[in-house]
């Protein structure tokens, strides 16, 4: 009777601990980001104390695009190598991404309706970062209804690629589109006041580079858990054929 | 056999099939009439109001009626196998691309072409004075639709959620076709002359070029096990 | 010169491992049969020297070309799947004309009739595929899988669902061909298989268990190689 060799036990540590440290440092400065956008920079003239969700909203948006991006890149790489590595890459940064871009859009509504008034204007950023935020969703519904994993992995990336060169050409179109009917110039999101104080710059500044370092590390994590969620399935495929075979020797 | 001749069999088999049973443009042409009236219905629009209002109702059924094309064209692939048989053939899988792209192209112009006059006498609107503009709108729109329809039939039709993902899939990412070809609409029906459409022109041609080029690389990727 | 040489082919669907490091090698004109249960990765296989599926790693050569390198290479490829390939809504001699276009056969219309006439469906060729009966889309598929006359012929469960004509038919093609063509055929039916082909291997889990060049005139014996490497008590 064959002996079962041990074999080599599956490395949960989850690799060094930078997304840890990550999350360390991108929560820091997201806690100095936000005394920053509260108590820091200076009160804007038309909106007041509203216009500081602005330093939430535009740190958002940029990580979810930001996130597309890197979404657009792993698509290519895995669509050309095929290696899972970017298929999981991908996976983690659409999810992460999608976080992002809701956060964007409940921030720009928010921003509208204390603002404005009104919870949403079809104002052409807003409007593009919605567009996306729909493009994400459907990104997840491929990947969980695409299919066994190596197909829907395929399509999601084949959507990841005419998804992102989408995006300007959403942009430009609605761009067009509402300069038919012109938002009042107050309303625009440039419109307010001409040009940032430096103090508002800075707090945003902090706040970009906050969330950056948070949608890195996140989705660093996210990755990780792919990583290991992957490594279990092939373990028990091992596991089910080495019985198999067992059991076919076993039989002799 | 040449590229083109290649492109040439595959549309005339999708034609053949078509036309010997034509289900597909039954069924687009019978679901545009019926969302067509059923938009009249629901906004009643005055003679003042008709202008604003067909442009939007027209792209929505168009948009709604491709889907329908899109599919039924591909799951004419799926059911024995033939996409497969397809594959193995000596040429270049985007050659496939290219010939169902043209052939829902067809299916779609051909509903547009009966679509677009009986909307405009429903509705009241004369169209014959910017038929020129109207016609270029609709054509370079109606590529841009099935550039990424077609891609996003093929992968829908192997999911088991297809009649969904199709739609869920094109409207997001078809939105500048849809956008620009109202806008355009609007402006010609308001009597704007082509300069004044041009931005949206370009925007229409634009995404025609990029998505017919993107469909035609990454296609073999869909297709691809 | 070797018609297939399969090296080391592994295949990923996911972390699922349908091919585990496949090694064989076919000469020209010989006939393989390849016997295994289930799920053991004899589809994946087939697909994966047709050109279907990409490999993970690993290598197939076709006549000592890797048959990716260049689509034109497969022209030498002829499929039967139990998929028929077939248009409802062409009539059989359509559907053949069409194949055989597309595979740049010379005088398309000659060739297909006399395949037409060597599977029993000239009579019907004018009709739609969709008033066939199964035995009769078969037997088109089958005279569709030769339209091109290629030097290799995959076949995955060819027999499944058969109806005897077809059958008796596809037994016809094959035996004549043997020797002349190189075959490679999956199926459960140990009997059926050894009568068709000079080599067999038995496929498990995404590998070679067995392979052997003699001792197939033994059915008993072999039946009883296939239990072991399948673990069913003999």
């Amino acid at each position: 009777m064959a002996t079962l060799a041990d074999s080599e036990p599956l490395d949960a540590s989850g690799g060094s601990d930078w997304r840890a440290g990550g999350i360390w440092v991108g929560g820091l400065l997201a806690v100095l980001g936000m005394y920053m956008a509260t108590l820091y920079a200076p009160t804007e003239r038309t909106m007041s104390h509203a216009q500081r969700i602005f330093y939430v909203h535009v740190p958002a948006a940029w990580a979810g695009f930001l996130a597309f991006g890197v979404v657009f890149v792993c698509s290519i790489g895995f669509l050309w190598t095929r290696r899972r590595s970017y298929d999981l890459a991908a996976q983690a940064s659409t999810e992460v991404g999608v976080v992002f871009t809701t956060l964007a859009i409940i921030s720009g509504a928010v921003w509208g309706r204390a603002a404005w008034g009104t919870w949403w204007t079809w104002d052409p950023r807003l409007t593009t970062t919605f567009m996306l935020w729909f493009i994400y969703a459907v990104s997840l519904m491929v990947r969980a209804y695409g299919g066994p994993g190596s197909q829907s992995g395929r399509f999601a990336a084949v959507l990841g690629i005419v998804g992102f060169l989408d995006i300007p050409l959403i942009h430009l179109s609605v761009v067009w589109w509402r300069s038919m009917h012109p938002l009042p110039v107050v309303v625009r999101s440039e419109g307010f006041g001409s040009g940032l104080h430096p103090a508002m710059l800075q707090a945003l500044l902090v706040n970009v580079a906050a969330f950056t370092l948070l949608y890195i590390a996140l989705s660093g994590i996210r990755r990780a858990q792919l990583v290991a969620a992957d490594a279990v399935a092939a373990r028990r495929e091992e596991q089910r054929i080495r019985e198999g075979t067992l059991a076919r020797e076993g039989t002799r | 056999m040449s590229a083109v001749g290649t492109v040439g069999q595959l549309l005339w088999k999708d034609l053949v099939v078509e036309w010997r049973g034509r289900e597909i443009l039954t069924a687009m042409l019978v679901f545009s009439m019926l969302v067509a009236v059923v938009f009249n219905f629901a906004f009643s629009p005055s003679p003042a109001d008709a202008p604003r209002l067909l442009p939007g109702m027209l792209w929505v059924t168009l948009a709604f009626a491709s889907t329908l094309g899109l599919s039924r064209s591909f799951v004419l692939e799926h059911d024995h196998g033939a996409i497969e048989a397809l594959r193995l053939f000596p040429f270049d899988p985007s050659l496939i691309y290219a010939g169902k792209l043209l052939a829902n192209l067809l299916y779609l112009l051909a509903v547009e072409i009966l679509l677009l006059p009986a909307l405009a006498a429903i509705a009241g609107v004369p169209l014959l004075a910017s038929a020129g503009p109207l016609a270029v709108i609709l054509v370079l729109g109606s590529i841009g639709l099935v550039a990424v329809g077609t891609i996003f039939s093929a992968m829908s039709v192997n999911t088991r959620i297809r009649e969904v993902l199709l739609p869920v899939l094109l409207f997001p990412l078809a939105a500048p076709v849809l956008i620009s070809g109202v806008r355009a609409m609007l402006s010609v029906l308001a009597g704007a002359s082509w300069g004044a459409i041009l931005p949206g022109l370009r925007i229409l041609i634009a995404f025609d070029v990029v998505f017919l080029v993107v469909g035609y690389v990454i296609f073999e990727f869909v297709l691809e096990e | 010169m070797r018609a297939i040489e399969v090296e080391g082919l592994t295949k990923a669907f996911g972390p699922i491992h349908a091919l585990r490091g496949v090694t064989l090698a076919v000469d020209a004109g010989d006939a393989l049969v390849i016997f295994g249960p289930n799920g053991a990765g004899k589809t994946t296989l087939l697909k994966t020297i047709a050109t279907l599926i990409r490999p993970t790693g690993g290598s197939v050569r076709l006549f000592g070309i890797d048959p990716r390198a260049d689509v034109r290479l497969r022209a030498q490829i002829g499929v039967v799947s139990h998929q028929s390939y077939l248009y409802p809504g062409l009539t059989g001699a359509e559907n053949l004309l069409f194949a055989a276009r597309l595979y740049g056969v010379s005088r398309p219309a000659e060739r297909v009739a006399r395949l037409l006439e060597t599977v029993g469906l000239t009579a019907r060729a004018p009709d739609l595929v969709r008033t066939y009966s199964r035995g009769m889309a078969q037997r088109l598929s089958i005279a569709r899988s030769l339209v091109h006359d290629p030097p290799l012929l995959l076949l995955d469960e060819p027999y499944t669902g058969l109806d005897r004509q077809a059958a008796g038919v596809l037994t016809g093609l094959l035996t004549a061909m043997r020797g002349t063509r190189t075959i490679v055929l999956t199926t459960h039916s140990i009997e059926q298989g050894l009568a068709l082909c000079d080599r067999m291997a038995i496929l498990v889990d995404g590998l070679i268990a067995y392979e052997a060049e003699d001792g197939l005139q033994d059915l008993h014996a072999v039946e009883r190689i296939y239990a072991e490497c399948v673990g069913v008590p003999a």
